[in-house]
Parts: structure tokens; sequence; C-alpha cells
């Protein structure tokens, strides 16, 4: 269970990166039948390292299916891309290549990150590390099944609406989703354009500054990367939180939330004042309205990004008698229940005569909902809650209702919709043998802050060294 | 909320072929969604703009030059179907 410093620990004393890839190719090899963390044909045996050093040579690196690396398949599992292979690497790709890093193989998914438990994925569901009959959540699920399993140290994955976040949550994992903008999305296939954004998986935090370190900042490729300065961000790790001021949103403890959840994620307030931070309750009176925002929004810009995919450039195509034959039967064959459910939805709320009631009214109370965050950052520096309302659930448990699904992301859409920076990281351990995740929202382009916090927090507590045992 | 009552017409707007079960589930399941989203009306948004993004970028130019771009090969790499540097689809004009 390698993480990335010890890593280059030992490659200064001598190793030899090809026993570091084969130590986790091993594990891999020894799990990936039981947790499906990767997808079939996605595990690269043969990876090695594209520069002759860098800050991240030698290190192993999982990628999520929804990011284009040159030559190898990239299908956001879904039968719709079918066989593609991206003719070009993903700006993260770029940058993860120069410093040195194993890219080891892509990751299941929820299809097009569709999801909030990876079941939605055309191959296979992936597995709990922790229970196995339970969900690892989503959309970003093998990914985060691949770091806490300790098949790789790190991995990346995007979140539209808490993929990154609710899955690190429910595996036990550290989770960060930047700031939008931060991360350039050139070569992530687009889900949604306006809330997507790449970002970290890893097994603490000081790994979570170390990949975004490499990944973070502008990208002409992207015309929505930001020109924003990049921080040197393990400069600021530090284990005390003096003058820190922390507030937590009284509305993200309410109805519906595990008391467990609750418990531990009310714990984390006593450690963070015992470091010195002060924690006070404040209210975002829009909170409610985030997951009805979210699935306009979301839906609205998927269903015009999904209209490519059409038997023409790339991936499926079943033969028709015609061209709208072809494209009403590749589309038919290629796209799973949960991606035509979201296209419907976002066409609607896109249509002339349901325009006005439902998308502009949702970006307007998305900008309420912004407003409510711009108010409390005013006075405090970062935002503490939960990350999901409960821990892992059963696999099967919510995929016929897709409403219940979607309310399990009732905590992290609000950063999404805000363009705000994001971490969870593990908090407790459920008396069901589940972890736990808070979640800290900063403001946008002080990711540095978040970790500040994120691992004084952790280093005070023994969450981040707890992970699943396997026979 | 009760079923959704416009599956059909929608599934012929974004070309896709729905089967009948398709269409009978997704009219219930929408129907719920649609049903949850009816809350955002008693919030009040008058004198509220709308928020498209979460930057202020609007249109970002670069100088109108020629660069390099995806090499013309590769680009139809991933066609079902290709001919002459060209994507085939089937006859659009009978």
């Amino acid at each position: 269970m390698m993480t990335i410093s010890e890593i280059q620990d030992r490659l200064r004393s001598g190793g030899d990166w090809k026993e570091i890839r084969d130590s986790f190719l091993r594990r891999i090899d020894q799990l990936q039948e039981e947790l499906k963390a990767f997808i079939p044909n996605g595990i690269f045996s043969d990876a090695e390292p594209e520069a002759d050093s860098g800050s991240l040579y030698g290190v192993p690196i999982a990628i999520k299916d929804n990011i284009c690396e040159e030559g190898k398949l990239t299908t956001c599992c879904s039968r719709i891309l079918e066989g593609f292979r991206p003719p070009y690497d993903a700006t993260v790709i770029k940058r993860l290549k120069s410093a040195g890093a194993v890219l080891i193989g892509k990751t299941n998914m929820d299809e097009f990150a569709f999801g909030s438990s990876c079941e939605t994925s055309c191959y296979y569901p992936s597995r709990n590390p922790w229970d196995k009959e339970r969900v690892p959540g989503g959309s970003s699920g093998g990914s985060a099944v691949a770091v806490a399993s300790g098949m790789v140290p790190v991995a990346l994955g995007s979140d539209t609406g808490g993929s990154i976040r609710q899955p690190a949550s429910l595996c036990g994992v550290v989770g960060l989703k930047p700031t939008y903008g931060r991360v350039s999305r050139y070569g992530l296939i687009a889900f949604a354009s306006s809330l997507d954004q790449i970002g970290v998986f890893s097994r603490n935090v000081e790994d979570s500054a170390r990949v975004l370190q490499v990944i973070a900042g502008y990208d002409e490729m992207d015309s929505t990367s930001a020109e924003v300065e990049v921080d040197n961000y393990l400069q600021y790790l530090s284990k005390d939180l003096k003058g820190v001021k922390v507030g937590v949103p009284k509305e993200y403890f309410e109805e519906g939330i595990d008391p467990e959840v609750r418990h531990f994620v009310n714990n984390v307030r006593v450690v963070l004042q015992d470091l010195g931070a002060r924690c006070e309750e404040i209210s975002l009176p829009h909170t409610k309205y985030c997951v009805a925002t979210y699935y306009i929004v979301a839906t609205a810009e998927a269903s015009s990004n999904l209209a490519r995919f059409d038997g023409v450039q790339y991936g499926l195509r079943i033969k028709g008698r015609n061209l709208l034959d072809m494209y009403l039967r590749t589309r038919e064959a290629g796209f799973g229940p949960e991606a035509k459910r979201r296209i419907i939805l976002g066409t609607h709320v896109l249509s002339s005569g349901y325009y006005d009631a439902y998308y502009l009214r949702a970006q307007k109370v998305r900008a309420l909902i912004k407003r409510d965050f711009d108010q409390a950052f005013t006075e405090y520096d970062v935002i503490m809650t939960p990350t999901s309302p409960t821990p892992a659930f059963r696999i099967g448990e919510k995929i016929n209702d897709p409403l219940a699904m979607y309310l399990s992301d009732v905590f992290t859409i609000s950063a999404n919709l805000a363009g705000l920076p994001a971490i969870s990281l593990p908090c407790g351990l459920h008396s069901e043998k589940l972890p736990i995740g808070v979640q800290f929202i900063g403001k946008a382009f002080d990711e540095k802050t978040l970790f500040r916090v994120a691992y004084a927090y952790e280093q005070a507590t023994p969450w981040h060294t707890k992970f699943p045992r396997f026979e | 909320m009760g079923k959704f009552d416009k599956v059909d017409y929608l599934a012929r707007l974004i070309r896709i072929e729905l089967s009948e079960e398709e269409k009978e589930l997704f009219s219930s399941q929408l129907g719920d969604i649609l049903g949850y989203v009816e809350q955002l009306k008693e919030v009040d948004i008058s004198g509220v703009e709308p928020m498209y993004h979460p930057l202020p970028i609007t249109n970002r130019f670069r100088k109108d030059e020629v660069r390099p771009s995806l090499d013309r090969d590769k680009a139809l790499s991933n066609a079902p179907e290709a001919k002459d540097g060209f994507f085939v689809v089937p006859k659009v004009i009978e």
C-alpha cells in the first residue's frame, strides 16, 4: 500500500519502477475478478513512464474510462463507443505522461457518468471492497475501488454532481473535485459542460495535492480553462488550523441522513476546534433545491453533448434502411436506459414552450445557490458537510428508482452548480463496517485551504490508515 | 405526478427508436422526476440573472491563423465506414 512519497523513497534508494509497477499489477491480478475496478481489456501490464523523471515518476495511476488516452480503448462504459480508440491524449494525460506517471489502466464507471452506483456501466457493476454486495458509489466507482483496494496509489475521475466525492466517501478514500476551470477538460468526454471537472482519488491528502499540482493549470485547448495561477499546494499542508473559520450548514444535517453519518461528521467539528479552527452553524437556504436544479441543468447539457453519438464518426453503428433508420437503431442499441432517460428529460426541458419553466428557471435558482455560498464565504474559509447521506447501499437497491438514486448526490451537487472546489475524506466507520466521509467545500481556486484543513484533520485522526482487508 | 406523455414525441426528436416497454417505463419514471422538480416553482426568482456558467468567461478567441490539427487519417480511424478520406453514411436521397 505505497503512497507517492513512499514510491519516491523507494526509487531514490535504488528501487526500480518496474518492480513497483509489477507489485501493483499483482494486486490488480488478485482482486480485479471480484471487484471489477477496471474495464475489460483495460489493464495495461506493459505501461511504462514516458519521461525520464518528473514529480510522478514511476507512480502507477488508473484513469476513468471517459478520459481520452491516445490509442487506448475509451468507451465511457457505453456500447455506443464500442471499440473507440482516441486519436489524441487529453491534456491531463499529456501532463501525467510528462510527469513520468505509469498509466496502468482504464476504470469502470456509470455509462457516460450517469449514475451514483457504477451499476449503469455496459460491462458490469464494480463492487465495494468493504462489502462486495454493496455499490462503490459512482459514477467514478472503478477509480475509487482501485485506490481503496490498493490496486493503484492514485486514480483520476470526473465529477459532475459528486462522481468523485461520493464514491470516495463510500469506499473510504480521499476524493477531490477541483474548482471549475482549474483542470483542463480537453479530452474528457463531455457529460455536462458547465459542471464537469476532472479530479483525483488518493489514499491521503498529500497525494491528492501532488496529483493536482501536475494536472492543474491553464490550457488553451479548453476554452473554459481558467487563467489563474496554480499554488504550490504541498506548502500549505500544516497541522494546525489557527484562525480558520469553518461554516457548518444546518440544511446538510436534516432529514434523510443516517444517524451514524451525522454523529461522525459532528465529531469532525470537535477535532477541527481542537486544532484551532472555529466552527459555526450557518444556513445555505437554497440547499433543498440543488437536486432539482441539477437534474434540469445536467440533463439539458447532456442531451446536447450526446447528440454527437450517431454511428458516423466513431463507435457503434447498426445498419439501417436509410440514414434516419441507422441513427434510430444505433442510438437505441448503443445507449443504456439511464442515458436514454436523461437525453429525453434534457431535450424536454430545453424545448420550446418548456424552456422558461424548466431550464431558465433552474439557471436562476442556480444563481441563488451560488449566492448562498458567496455570502457564506465572506465570513468563512471552508464549509463542512457530510459527503453522502448514507454509507454504501446494496447493489440493486436503487437501480429501478432513478429519483432515489439522484438523491444520493444531495450533498455533493451544490459544489458543481456553484463551480467550487470540494474534497471528501474518511471520517468514521459505520457499525456495518462501512466508511463514512466528510466533505469540505472551498472558495473558487482556493484548493490550498481545502488541502490545509483536510490534511490537519487527517493527521489528527486514524481514518486514513483504515482499509478493507482481503483473504 | 402522473405519467409523462411526451416520450414518444421526444424519442423521435432525439433519434432513438424506443421499445414499447421502454416507453411505458420512462413515461412513469419521468413523471416522477418532473413531479419532483416542480418544487422549483416555489422559489422567488424575480430579478435574478440566470447563471449559465460558473466562470465569467465569454467568447475566447484566438488569432485566425492556420495551425496543425488532427490528421485526416487519424480522424477517420474510428469511423464505422470511411472511404477516400470521407465518412460514409447510408444513402440520404433515394
